[in-house]
């Protein structure tokens, strides 16, 4: 049983990429109840996206209503018997990262976090600094993946390395954090994403399901070890 | 006062805030009853301060998006390049992604100082006509983090725009980090008496950017910002090998043509995808200046005489935010 967190108060796309698009939220007597996939209710959401009415509205807000939503969200949301609880959010050190961290903290033992990076330098030199931020707040750092790595052309397999290469594995290395692995960039899953398809039913065979598998794997048995 | 002052408690809200001396972490406070009173509300003299300085800046243009990932930064360091292209122009670009400041690294000034004088901070110069701010130029270290709620960023901000000598500007480009909240209000805030001439909105093809774009565009019509225009960045790839074109990021909802005619906006330009342009950025050099007759340069390009072109006649054409 699974539940995402979804604190990107300004730009909420998990709805969206787990084809829950158009729900509503609901309270019960424990709390609000959270949006669910499927009707084995494996894999739970929440996300200020089901709160607005249109979805292109911008939710213009400072730091601290910000803070005071995603505490409601920790506290207030009847997620029920969760294995893991999985938190997105948006790029930066700031409100969000703090509000979310703090509020976990008065509740539960949060395992720690995966830092997600492109090959790039221009977005390891970011990184860097979101892995200070995991050091002074106490934060374990479970690894590091390195995003859209490669791309592998459809008509003549010749791999570019469009976003460059490499800079997740030096940057686990230079920081001294695991390195889970690399996902490459792939149309396919792009465009599950986009209709909220599940990519992992529709393309079990590809290559990056098994990369991000692999990684989920890892995970896994480095939460059950801990 | 200080929008945190530094004897504020851990969760201030800001001087200037609506719960400014009345929210729970107020209590114990030294400024509470002043922030209560509202005196601290009223309107910020940095705001007149900042116009001042900003007479000396004929056009301001904001760098937006919904969306992280899309190319902001890159797009915002090569309209700079492009811009300070003719040497008769003096061109500086601001960095207000306060907690992840990729500008100077992507300019090649990555490591340099800022120093103070008596007309202010100095910028980082690129070239001698342009000139770069970011709080990157502050911290001592790669790892250092900024780890600032909204008010401190706010104050940050407030110091750049205010207490930076950018000198005589013919172009002011500001770049920001994604999202719609205290750096974008703040901005728009501190430039309110001076006058922006817009923003260009950055996406990329697919409606998970474009879904987070539409926000943006209701943030610059709530707070009446001009919006010059959308570019969709990474639009397409063609095979160095076969040179065949595969979307990577696919416009599955008409990409941001659609959404331009749907919300009657410009559509800038499509720039391609293309791995020269991320090692430019990460080698601090110009793309434009490395590969100037590439598709992506060629794209970029014609994007930049549009935005100037919509700057000179600005105040005649345009769309008009209400």
């Amino acid at each position: 049983m699974v539940g995402i967190l979804d604190v990107d108060l300004c730009g909420p796309s998990i709805p969206r990429m787990l084809g829950v698009g158009r729900q509503e939220v609901h309270q019960c007597d424990s709390g609000w109840v959270p949006v669910y996939t499927d009707a084995q209710k494996s894999l739970a959401l929440m996300s200020i996206g089901f709160l607005l009415e249109d979805p292109d509205e911008a939710v213009v807000w400072r730091g601290p209503k910000k803070t005071a939503l995603i505490g409601q969200f920790v506290s207030d949301v009847a997620w029920g018997e969760l294995d893991v609880l999985l938190v997105d959010t948006p790029p930066g050190t700031s409100d969000e990262h703090l509000a979310v961290l703090e509020n976990l903290k008065k509740q539960h033992k949060v395992d720690g976090a995966i830092l997600v990076t492109t090959p790039q330098a221009v977005s390891t030199g970011d990184v860097r600094r979101e892995i200070t931020f995991c050091k002074k707040t106490g934060l374990s750092i479970l690894g590091i993946v390195e995003n859209m790595s490669g791309f592998v052309c459809p008509h003549c397999s010749e791999c570019s390395n469009i976003f460059s290469k490499g800079g997740g594995e030096e940057l686990a290395k230079l920081t001294g954090s695991i390195y889970l692995g690399a996902v490459p960039l792939d149309p396919l899953l792009c465009t599950s994403i986009e209709e909220g398809k599940d990519f992992i039913q529709t393309f079990p065979d590809s290559a990056t399901f098994s990369a991000i598998n692999i990684i989920a794997q890892t995970l896994l048995t480095c939460l059950q070890n801990s | 006062m200080a929008d945190v002052p530094s004897d504020a408690p851990q969760h201030c809200p800001g001087t200037s805030s609506e719960q400014a001396g009345k929210t729970s972490s107020c209590q114990g406070c030294p400024n509470q009853n002043l922030c209560a009173s509202g005196a601290t509300k009223a309107p910020d003299p940095a705001i007149e301060e900042i116009a001042v300085k900003m007479l000396s800046v004929k056009h301001k243009i904001l760098v937006l998006s919904g969306k992280g990932g899309v190319g902001k930064s890159t797009f915002s360091a090569h309209l700079a390049h492009a811009l300070a292209g003719d040497s008769n122009k003096e061109v500086a670009l601001l960095d207000v992604d306060i907690c992840g400041p990729s500008i100077p690294r992507i300019m090649g000034v990555e490591g340099e100082q800022v120093h103070q004088s008596g007309s202010g901070w100095s910028p980082v110069y690129v070239e001698d006509n342009l000139a770069v701010m970011s709080i990157g130029f502050l911290l001592s270290s790669p790892d250092d983090a900024v780890i600032w709620r909204g008010p401190k960023k706010n104050g940050m901000i407030k110091q750049f725009l205010r207490d930076v000598d950018w000198g005589d500007l013919d172009y002011l480009v500001v770049d920001t980090p994604p999202g719609t909240s205290d750096e974008h209000l703040s901005i728009v805030q501190y430039l309110s008496s001076a006058h922006i001439d817009g923003a260009v909105i950055i996406t990329t093809p697919q409606e998970v950017s474009l879904q987070d774009v539409r926000k943006e565009i209701r943030f610059c019509r709530k707070v009446k910002l001009p919006i010059i225009g959308v570019v969709e960045n990474m639009s397409g790839f063609v095979c160095p090998k076969c040179k065949n074109t595969s979307e990577i990021f696919p416009s599955t909802t008409g990409g941001a043509e659609r959404m331009c005619e749907e919300m009657n906006l410009t559509l800038l330009g499509r720039i391609p995808l293309d791995p020269r342009i991320g090692k430019s950025c990460d080698e601090g050099k110009s793309f434009l200046a490395e590969f100037p007759e590439s598709p992506a340069a060629l794209a970029y390009r014609s994007v930049v005489q549009s935005i100037q072109a919509y700057c000179l006649s600005e105040g005649t054409q345009g769309e008009s935010a209400d």
